[in-house]
């Protein structure tokens, strides 16, 4: 029943299409290592999820600012004032690799 | 005799206060009543055993000495495994974060803190937040106390079953799209997300910005009430914490509601939602007129634009949030040779199903030659969605609703259909969208005997009447005294 309902909300027109190399440019644009099953599952998946987004397109909001907050009261600053932070030893504890407290991480430059 | 953990934690602050019965005594209980069912439910990541023992005796011992403590000490809770917890692992409930212990505390736990309360352990959620069944946690889904077999909700699924459960006195979680909300519906009990800006969220993992925000769980009104005036209110930590005066809540819980205006509206009254919620919302409904309220009709007439505008947003700014996770300075590292594969490996392999899901389509609705299309769209539409309330809002006080528009589904049974699952959320996700304030407490039960929730949503910074309502309906009906039998 309630499938019925949700998707009979979702005769749109559709004018994109997710394909497996747009998921596997912003796989390298999000820094995510996916395997090939991923690829296939997150094409199927985002070119579901995307058509039904495109339910907004119903919408004329040529006119309509965009609301990024909502809450007017919610946006205070504080003194820009010098205040004691954590001390580095205890930041040192979290850290995955370090070396004469330095965070260490693999090699940077790649010339190949 | 009943034993210690079923009463409510207003009851019980005032046994303490009394001194009927010690914080030991009560700690001791809980930690009892977690040992004998937490295997069941899969509510707790982490315990915190020793030390909740060791603030129970604190607190005894201040008390003893004739200290003014606030109702809240001695009280034992528990939390998200969201908040930062200074030297007690918070995990996320993701294998990216499993191992991190932070080296500070987030500031609803410093004031937590220093309300004298017994933190007994860290609660299982979904991966990140994000998700509507707690089943996308690392650590196994938690399971509904009303029904083993069925899901608690989420993302603050391990909160809302604890305290259904009796596991704690009260709850903390997060609420972005539904998070506290949905779950306090699926299990029965009370939860409220209050204002965006309302409670600080310095030291609160970030999902998406423009909408988390953080309230508690509790089997009573009062007991939200109690528990959100200790951590409301400004903290120069946070930039979007607002600058309002904090009322005590407690002191507007009168059972008058005479003359209240409480506004109705057709549009969450969909075709296709579970017929006995549908009754069952209706019945409470009338219920609160008989109570003396006006009922109003009123138009939300851009609420079915809810669910893709939300998620548009949600997984935009996730994926900016967790770009920060990426193996060097904290959390889980992927054996790599370089920086580049590190970062790749780490995030391929440290973030799970859903949460990856997510980041990708944040990152399609952000990139270059889509985001006029659908992240601006989406933002647009927010202003549309903001309106109706800003409209609504001038002829009503409160707006009643339901909260979910099914009680508790089966665990899978929407795991392969994410579309189905984020719209479990329909009901829930505009007042995030429009920064609102919104209670859920159980207004009755299906055939199945699950608890369905009652949701009230009020204009920004009104959650005093909001209780006022919330507390009216609660003491003239019976919900709130069924308890599940876990």
């Amino acid at each position: 029943m309630i499938t019925c309902f949700f998707f009979s909300v979702m005769v749109i027109k559709k004018f994109m299409h997710i394909t497996k190399e747009l998921v596997e440019h912003l796989a390298k644009l999000a820094l995510l290592e996916l395997t090939e099953e991923e690829v296939t599952r997150y094409t199927r998946e985002l070119d579901s999820l995307i058509g039904y987004f495109e339910k907004l397109n119903e919408l004329n909001t040529t006119h309509i600012e965009p609301t990024y907050q909502v809450v007017p009261e919610a946006i205070v600053f504080r003194e820009d004032s010098v205040q004691e932070s954590f001390k580095r030893e205890e930041w040192l504890k979290v850290v995955p690799q370090q070396e004469e407290g330095a965070i260490k991480v693999p090699k940077i430059i790649d010339v190949g | 005799m009943i034993p210690l953990y079923d009463y409510s934690l207003d009851e019980l602050s005032q046994k303490l206060q009394k001194k009927e019965v010690s914080s030991v005594e009560l700690t001791q209980s809980v930690l009892k009543r977690i040992e004998e069912t937490k295997a069941k439910l899969n509510t707790f990541i982490t315990l915190t055993k020793e030390s909740a023992l060791q603030t129970a005796k604190t607190v005894d011992q201040k008390r003893i000495k004739g200290e003014v403590l606030s109702p809240l000490a001695g009280i034992p809770i528990a939390l998200k495994d969201i908040f930062l917890t200074q030297g007690i692992k918070t995990t996320c409930c993701s294998k990216i974060l499993s191992q991190f212990i932070p080296p500070y505390d987030s500031t609803v736990v410093k004031r937590l803190k220093q309300n004298d309360v017994v933190l007994v352990g860290k609660l299982n959620m979904d991966e990140f937040a994000m998700g509507s069944s707690n089943e996308n946690s690392c650590f196994g889904p938690v399971k509904n106390p009303w029904d083993l077999e069925r899901t608690p909700g989420g993302s603050s699924g391990g909160s809302a079953a604890a305290v259904a459960a009796s596991q704690c006195l009260g709850a903390f979680g997060t609420d972005t799209g539904g998070s506290i909300r949905q779950p306090a519906s699926l299990c029965g009990v009370v939860g409220i997300k209050p204002t965006y800006g309302r409670v600080s969220r310095y030291g609160i993992i970030a999902f998406a910005s423009s909408l988390d925000q953080v309230g508690p769980f509790g089997k009573r009104v009062k007991d939200v009430a109690h528990l959100l005036k200790a951590v409301a209110g400004r903290d120069s930590m946070d930039s979007t914490s607002a600058d309002m005066k904090v009322p005590d809540y407690t002191q507007f819980l009168t059972k008058d509601i005479k003359g209240l205006k409480i506004g109705i509206a057709k549009e969450y009254f969909i075709k296709g939602m579970e017929a006995s919620t549908e009754k069952v919302v209706h019945k409470a409904i009338d219920h609160l007129k008989k109570l003396g309220a006006k009922i109003i009709d009123v138009s939300l007439p851009h609420t079915s634009y809810a669910v893709p505008t939300y998620y548009l947003i949600a997984t935009a700014e996730a994926s900016s949030n967790l770009a920060r996770y990426d193996g060097v300075k904290y959390g889980y590292r992927a054996k790599a040779s370089t920086l580049q594969e590190m970062y790749r490996k780490t995030r391929g392999e440290g973030f799970g199903r859903e949460v990856k899901r997510r980041i990708m389509l944040g990152t399609f609705v952000l990139s270059s030659g889509y985001y006029d299309a659908y992240y601006k769209k989406a933002s647009q539409v927010r202003t549309l969605i903001k309106r109706d309330f800003d409209e609504a809002f001038k002829h009503c006080d409160l707006i009643v609703t339901p909260t979910s528009p099914t009680t508790a589904f089966k665990l899978g049974e929407k795991m392969e259909d994410p579309l189905q699952m984020y719209l479990s959320d329909i009901f829930t996700i505009s007042a995030n969208l429009a920064g609102l304030p919104g209670l859920v407490l159980p207004c009755g039960f299906d055939e199945k005997n699950l608890p369905i929730g009652l949701q009230i949503l009020g204009p920004h910074f009104k959650e005093e009447k909001i209780f006022h309502l919330a507390y009216a309906y609660e003491q003239s009906t019976e919900w709130h005294q069924r308890k599940p039998t876990v």
